[in-house]
């Protein structure tokens, strides 16, 4: 049905979204528990690095990338030199690229559903013996569940259409560093391949309906279960 | 032993208090809204920071400005139940109550379960609760953290007459069953009456006065304060014996005078107390042996006080005990009451206080 090209640029494409989310869960989740519940000096500054990603042309991420990543790059010679890690042209690479992309993304989603948390259970749930740390794990973010959920798809989303950063970093290598977009530009700059470009859409297009379909009855499920809330919070 | 001696700034709003209360029975805290009282329970609780000085309880000192410590609120053993029922909207009911991680099965855990009667509830998600229901679930909370302290925030408001007696019902079988100091805010004068021993009244921001509750009650200068108590008195008393023929329970007075209450679910031998209304308590000079009144006891008239208009307020010692009499100026004259004088008090109507 797939042709094994096509196949290719499908694994590599959730493999790159997959990790790209792996990589900016924890700190995303951090940031945005940072950005929703505390007050410090510099926020907005912050708030807005954050957000950064989501105004800047994608190719410019990309080249940034590559100037603070790269081989001769302040972080990248270091990664290059102590740990043999060179991520530029690599799917690696693109994951990143994807991750950092996708990350205003997560946070945003993230730190509403955060915002959106009663400190009041928050304050219950210390006077029931619990420390900061047990409050976060077994009220905060389980209550932020649903935002997590929509915000990981989202991120994830992002990522997998993600573009100009990943060219410029990660470059267009078939096999690893080929997402859909990139096979699919390929096509599309190949006189006599319009066929295989639109089969190469259409897939997209269904990637991207089932991974909202599925956050979707993920958030659902979740609503469900804490069906009509605590209604003396109310 | 209770301590609190605070000040505190908020917004404009000054807390300044010095209180200090037995460690045991339930203590009150009653204010109108913006007296301070709630910011008294989160300052004791640990949930704000006062601005300067010191709370202690039973030796443990949980805030000391002057010498650094603030012991943050999941090591201060306090058990809250807050206004609203606050249940984890997330957890069913059984992981609502073990949440605290202390008394999880059990005897113990069996035995409050059925105190607040939640058996049937514990494998619902607190959603699916009533408000008196969710109520219960979040007392049963704060006892099976096995607290030193059970401090209630306005534990009934908003809940309707049917269900806020129910609830106050199930507290009142608390106080008797479990011994647990429990601090209790409220600005309602029929909760207290029922529950509370020892009453602080607050003003904003200050102590008015801080007291036994029936000491307070017979206070001349509290009415400003203590208007809506509807001008009761409290008798302490114990029960003698039931009589099932005329469905009625007799009590005994701490000065051998017996008292007759409707038929009371209260084994003998047990202890409680009573409220009887100023308003339903006359005065006359000799017993009455062909009234209606049942309720006639020997009392000495130990002060008289004009009251509103064309009335007296005459406080009535029984013992160690006092009772409150509203009478009119003109009976007043007519009987020659005085200090010092030995009169019969007519008890039109006496009932359960808790």
């Amino acid at each position: 049905m797939l042709t094994p090209l096509e196949i290719e640029a499908l694994r590599i494409s959730l493999q790159v979204s997959g990790t790209a989310l792996l990589i900016i869960l924890v700190p995303g989740i951090a940031m945005a528990w940072l950005l929703a519940r505390h007050e410090f000096f510099g926020k907005s500054l912050l708030d807005g690095i954050v957000h950064l990603p989501l105004v800047l042309p994608p190719v410019v991420v990309g080249y940034l990338l590559l100037v603070v990543m790269g081989r001769r790059g302040l972080v990248g010679s270091w990664l290059f030199d102590h740990l043999g890690l060179s991520l530029p042209f690599t799917w690696q690479g693109a994951a990143l690229a994807g991750g950092i992309m996708a990350f205003p993304l997560l946070v945003r989603a993230v730190r509403l559903s955060l915002e959106a948390v009663d400190p009041r259970l928050e304050a219950a749930a210390r006077t029931l013996g619990a420390s900061r740390l047990r409050v976060f794990f077994t009220i905060t973010l389980p209550l932020a569940v649903p935002g997590l959920v929509t915000g990981a798809v989202l991120a994830f989303a992002r990522a997998l259409s993600e573009f100009g950063a990943t060219i410029t970093f990660a470059s267009n290598i078939p096999g690893e560093t080929r997402t859909l977009p990139l096979a699919l530009y390929s096509l599309i700059q190949t006189p006599g391949m319009e066929d295989a470009a639109a089969r190469l859409c259409v897939i997209s297009v269904v990637v991207a309906m089932v991974s909202l379909v599925a956050s979707e009855w993920l958030a659902r499920r979740t609503r469900r279960r804490m069906a009509g809330r605590d209604r003396g919070t109310t | 032993m209770l301590e609190m001696c605070l000040k505190h700034r908020q917004g404009g709003f000054d807390v300044d208090v010095d209180i200090t209360t037995p460690g045991s029975g339930v203590t009150a805290l009653f204010g109108h809204s913006g007296s301070g009282k709630t910011t008294l329970l989160r300052m004791l609780a640990g949930l704000d920071r006062p601005d300067q000085g010191r709370v202690v309880l039973n030796e443990r000192t949980f805030v000391d400005t002057g010498r650094g410590i603030f012991i943050p609120p999941h090591q201060r053993r306090l058990g809250v139940v807050f206004q609203e029922a606050r249940l984890f909207p997330h957890y069913r009911v059984r992981s609502n109550l073990t949440y605290a991680r202390r008394i999880t099965r059990g005897e113990a855990f069996d035995r409050i379960v059925s105190l607040l009667g939640i058996e049937a509830l514990l494998d619902r998600m607190p959603g699916a609760l009533s408000g008196g229901e969710a109520r219960r679930v979040a007392i049963g909370r704060a006892l099976l953290a096995e607290p030193d302290m059970l401090l209630m925030d306005e534990p009934l408001t908003g809940l309707d007459g049917a269900r806020k007696q129910e609830l106050l019902d199930y507290i009142l079988r608390l106080t008797r069953e479990i011994d647990l100091p429990i601090l209790f805010v409220s600005h309602d004068p029929e909760e207290l009456m029922a529950v509370a021993e020892q009453l602080v009244v607050l003003d904003q921001g200050h102590v008015v006065a801080s007291d036994r509750l029936e000491t307070l009650l017979s206070r001349g200068d509290m009415t400003p304060w203590l208007g809506g108590f509807e001008a009761s008195s409290l008798l302490k008393a114990q029960v003698c014996s039931h009589d099932h023929h005329y469905h009625a329970t007799q009590l005994i007075l701490g000065d051998g005078q017996r008292l007759t209450l409707p038929l009371l679910d209260r084994p003998e031998g047990s202890v409680l107390r009573v409220r009887v209304r100023r308003r339903e308590v006359a005065i006359a000079l000799s017993s009455q042996r062909d009234s209606s009144v049942r309720n006639q006891l020997e009392a000495v008239v130990s002060a008289i006080t004009p009251g509103a208009p064309g009335t007296l307020e005459v406080t009535l010692a029984l013992g160690e005990q006092s009772l409150s009499s509203r009478i009119t100026l003109e009976a007043g004259e007519a009987l020659g009451l005085k200090p010092g004088m030995t009169v019969i008090a007519l008890i039109r109507s006496v009932s359960l206080a808790g």
